[in-house]
């Protein structure tokens, strides 16, 4: 059997997606005139590493005078996302054997909903993080406004936070995620045409 | 009387120079730093780097400098021969262990003359080794941690001077003995040393791996005293030169009955031909006790092991070994220039230089053209090693280095002054005055085939009034010069640690990149090291404790101990749980007789307290490590010696 164009992008979108596994989804970066090196951080889809050795580490020495928690060594996270992308993997890959355009979209919609849920989990996890502080915290900080003062970092680019700036910005295994998903609108995309075709072929 | 009409003549020509000197001064003095642009020469703008590192001895202060050239900085001072307090060498449980030798602890010592590896004739940048003088020893710098890591006696020694200098690939750091003395050492009556007292020099191992020194064997030598060292190179890799005086073999009034001969000797030895005669059996063991200190950077403490032979060589009874040419007048230095052919002695009581020729020493040795003998050791003629003689250049040559571009820098005491002259012609090209009295000078890589030739670096022993007065006792400096034009440039004039011996220098970027930031909690063998907080503990032995301590910001783990009697020995091993670059923390306890602890992080240390009054007692960090340091503290409640409260410590329970 020959496959179409189509399909075999959709292989390719179903295989990008797995660069998850080998290159960092997000990064944290903390800069401060007191690290020359900034401190930072790489989420991996099943992990928290540190861009230079120790920076976790250093990460939560710092927090822990403002009274936020550490960051786990693992989070529940770590082992549900893992299993969605490989069953989206598979499953594209199926449908890029055997199914046509139509399955194309749907796995693209499924796989922007999952996204979406999977940066608002990282909204929340962030969120709680940065707020949910120790009543017992050695520095407490308050807005103008007289509120506790919160030490989120942005989910999406670059913030002032105390003497801190934080950057919050998508790596190599996040492009490769939107690149899959791209890939499989171009294979819906190409799928279409290539059914137009062919049914303007038969009428004719 | 003649002596005297030159001794009149000679001062003379010092009032020349020193007026010369004072009136080229007072010019530039007008025109001030700005006008020649000295100032913008040893800028460095905040945050950036020197160009060279220069380690400095301390002479008197048995420590080593480190220095940024050119703008003069100090960056850390390195403990080595010296109790340091502030550092806890030589205080702390695990630095004790180097500072021992076959006489017991020895707190302190003379730092001469550093010396940086060398692989294929070049600095390598990755040990220092340096000299201590009065209890002869050598000891390694680690040049990634910049810390002392090794330490080994020299035995049959004394005033362990013309040392400690390396090969070509540093095969051997060779140290020579200034005083002559019995050996092996015994009973007798100090006049008769003539042919009794002996003198040696002594070879010690490099390991290429891991630096590891042995000292491999000593050549017995003739009583005289052995002053300075430098190695061949190029061609003449294989030999090692040393300048002798007291060839009168003198043992009292030596200022005097020291300097009677016209001609001392160098003493140029031939150390591959000493491993032959080694490998044909031809060496001795003989008693000799000493010892040998090691740092271990993983269990961060060093061990000491006494010595009890040593091979020896003896250089009357074996030909081709060591040869002596005749050099004017008790030489201090004895420089080998980048390419190997020419040692320069230094005579010091002479107003020239001695040039002599290695081809033509060769020669003359093949020839067998000898001037007689000394205790069985060939003395050649002075004509026929001669290679030239730089003419009336100054008063007291002490020391000369050389840029690696044909020209030589020699440094004058009595007239001070550096001078420069070129190799080969032996003309004088030009002088700068020191302020005042120099010793010795130092172009980074100026002991190697490659010195780098941009700057001089002349060490002075007297400033008098080049500073803002600080009572009778002033500093002694540096004086840097711009090398790199035709005629030499004073840009700098900066005090430094004790007495500035001796310098090495390299530049930066070889030795930077090896620096390390941290040591690494997981290679942490300390055997008292703790790495969690989880892990603390206090342990009773007896009258012993052991208390298991962690330290990070800003807490100590345990911060409360109680159980503690009176008459107890406590132990407090404090791992520094720290993962950070320059996060130091350190401790000290009311009371301890004994110096703080400074603990980088990764690292485990000790100290020793005895409690003598019971009460409640606080120990606190000592290094402004963070936001919280005055936080940092924590209480020890002593018991009487009759108490029978149980040990128990926590950290953070209300």
């Amino acid at each position: 059997m020959k496959l179409k164009k189509s399909n075999i992008i959709m292989l390719l979108a179903s295989l990008s997606i797995l660069g998850l596994f080998l290159f960092p989804l997000w990064n944290i970066t903390l800069e401060a005139p007191q690290y020359p090196i900034p401190l930072g951080m790489d989420i991996y889809i099943n992990d928290f590493a540190d861009a230079n050795p120790h920076d976790i580490k250093n990460i939560n020495l710092m927090n822990h005078y403002v009274g936020m928690k550490y960051i786990p060594e693992s989070i529940p996270e770590f082992k549900i996302f893992p299993a969605v992308i490989i069953t989206m993997s598979i499953l594209g890959l199926l449908i890029g054997l055997k199914g046509n355009y139509k399955w194309f979209l749907g796995w693209l919609i499924v796989m922007l909903i999952l996204s979406g849920a999977g940066i608002y989990d990282f909204y929340l996890w962030e969120h709680d993080y940065g707020h949910n502080l120790d009543p017992k915290a050695i520095m407490k900080f308050t807005n103008p406004d007289g509120s506790i003062m919160g030490f989120q970092p942005p989910l999406f680019g670059s913030k002032d936070i105390l003497n801190f700036r934080a950057h919050s910005y998508p790596q190599l295994g996040a492009y490769f995620l939107a690149f899959g998903m791209f890939l499989s609108f171009i294979a819906f995309w190409l799928g279409k045409k290539e059914k137009a075709k062919t049914l303007n072929n038969e009428s004719n | 009387m003649k002596k005297i009409i030159h001794l009149i003549t000679a001062f003379a020509f010092l009032g020349m120079l020193i007026s010369c000197g004072n009136n080229s001064q007072n010019i530039k003095k007008k025109q001030g730093a700005l006008g020649s642009n000295a100032a913008e020469k040893v800028y460095v703008a905040p945050g950036e780097y020197d160009e060279y590192y220069a380690f400095i001895s301390g002479g008197f202060s048995g420590q080593l400098s480190v220095y940024g050239l050119p703008s003069g900085r100090l960056f850390k001072v390195i403990p080595v021969f010296s109790q340091d307090a502030e550092k806890a060498w030589g205080y702390n449980e695990e630095t004790k262990p180097m500072l021992n030798t076959s006489h017991g602890f020895v707190p302190w010592d003379d730092a001469h003359h550093p010396d940086i590896s060398q692989t294929n004739g070049v600095v390598d940048g990755r040990w220092v080794f340096i000299n201590g003088n009065n209890t002869p020893r050598i000891a390694k710098i680690d040049l990634t941690t910049f810390e002392t890591t090794e330490i080994i006696e020299i035995p049959n020694s004394a005033g362990n001077h013309s040392s400690s200098f390396v090969t070509e690939n540093t095969e051997y750091v060779v140290a020579g003995t200034r005083f002559s003395v019995p050996i092996p050492q015994r009973d007798m009556p100090i006049k008769e040393y003539k042919g009794n007292f002996k003198g040696s020099l002594s070879f010690i191992s490099v390991d290429p791996e891991d630096g590891g020194m042995d000292l491999k064997f000593q050549i017995m030598m003739p009583g005289f005293d052995y002053d300075l060292a430098h190695p061949g190179r190029g061609a003449s890799h294989g030999w090692f030169f040393f300048s002798t005086y007291n060839t009168e073999e003198a043992s009292t009034l030596m200022e005097v009955n020291a300097s009677q001969n016209d001609k001392d000797f160098i003493a140029a030895v031939n150390w591959k031909k000493a491993e032959e005669y080694i490998k044909a059996g031809k060496g001795k063991m003989m008693p000799a006790k000493y010892a040998h200190n090691v740092y271990n950077e993983k269990t961060h403490t060093a061990t000491s092991t006494m010595k009890d032979e040593v091979l020896m060589l003896d250089a009357s009874e074996l030909p081709g070994l060591v040869y002596l040419l005749p050099t004017p007048k008790s030489p201090h230095g004895c420089d080998v220039d980048p390419s190997g052919e020419y040692i320069v002695g230094n005579g010091k009581l002479s107003a020239n230089l001695t040039i002599h020729s290695f081809t033509k020493m060769l020669a003359a040795i093949e020839a067998k053209k000898f001037d007689g003998e000394a205790y069985g050791i060939p003395i050649l003629k002075f004509e026929d090693v001669l290679a030239g003689v730089v003419d009336q250049a100054g008063l007291g040559p002490l020391h000369t280095e050389f840029d690696g571009k044909g020209n030589a820098y020699t440094t004058f005491f009595i007239s001070s002054e550096v001078v420069k002259w070129k190799l080969g012609t032996w003309e004088v090209v030009d002088r700068q005055p020191c302020y005042y009295s120099v010793g010795h000078l130092m172009i980074p890589g100026g002991n190697s085939r490659e010195p780098f030739g941009d700057y001089v670096l002349a060490m002075n022993k007297i400033t008098k009034d080049r500073y803002l007065p600080t009572g009778p006792e002033v500093t002694q400096s540096a004086q840097l010069y711009d090398i790199s034009g035709d005629k030499m440039e004073l840009l700098l004039d900066f005090p430094t640690i004790g007495e500035p011996h001796y310098a090495a220098g390299i530049r930066a970027d070889i030795v930077m990149k090896n620096s390390k930031k941290i040591y690494k909690l997981e290679e942490n063998e300390h055997p008292f090291a703790v790495k969690t907080e989880a892990d603390t503990k206090v342990v009773r032995d007896g009258n012993v404790v052991h208390v298991y301590m962690t330290m990070i910001r800003s807490h100590f783990a345990p911060d409360n101990i109680e159980g503690i009697k009176v008459g107890d020995k406590v132990y407090f091993h404090v791992t520094n749980l720290e993962q950070d670059y320059d996060v130091p923390h350190g401790i000290s306890m009311i009371g301890a007789n004994t110096s703080e602890l400074l603990i980088m992080p990764g690292q485990t240390e000790t100290f020793l307290w005895e409690p003598k009054q019971v009460g409640v007692w606080p120990f606190y960090c000592t290094d402004f490590c963070s936001a919280l340091h005055q936080e940092m503290q924590g209480y020890v409640r002593v018991s009487p010696a009759s108490s029978t409260l149980p040990l128990s410590w926590s950290l953070g329970e209300d």
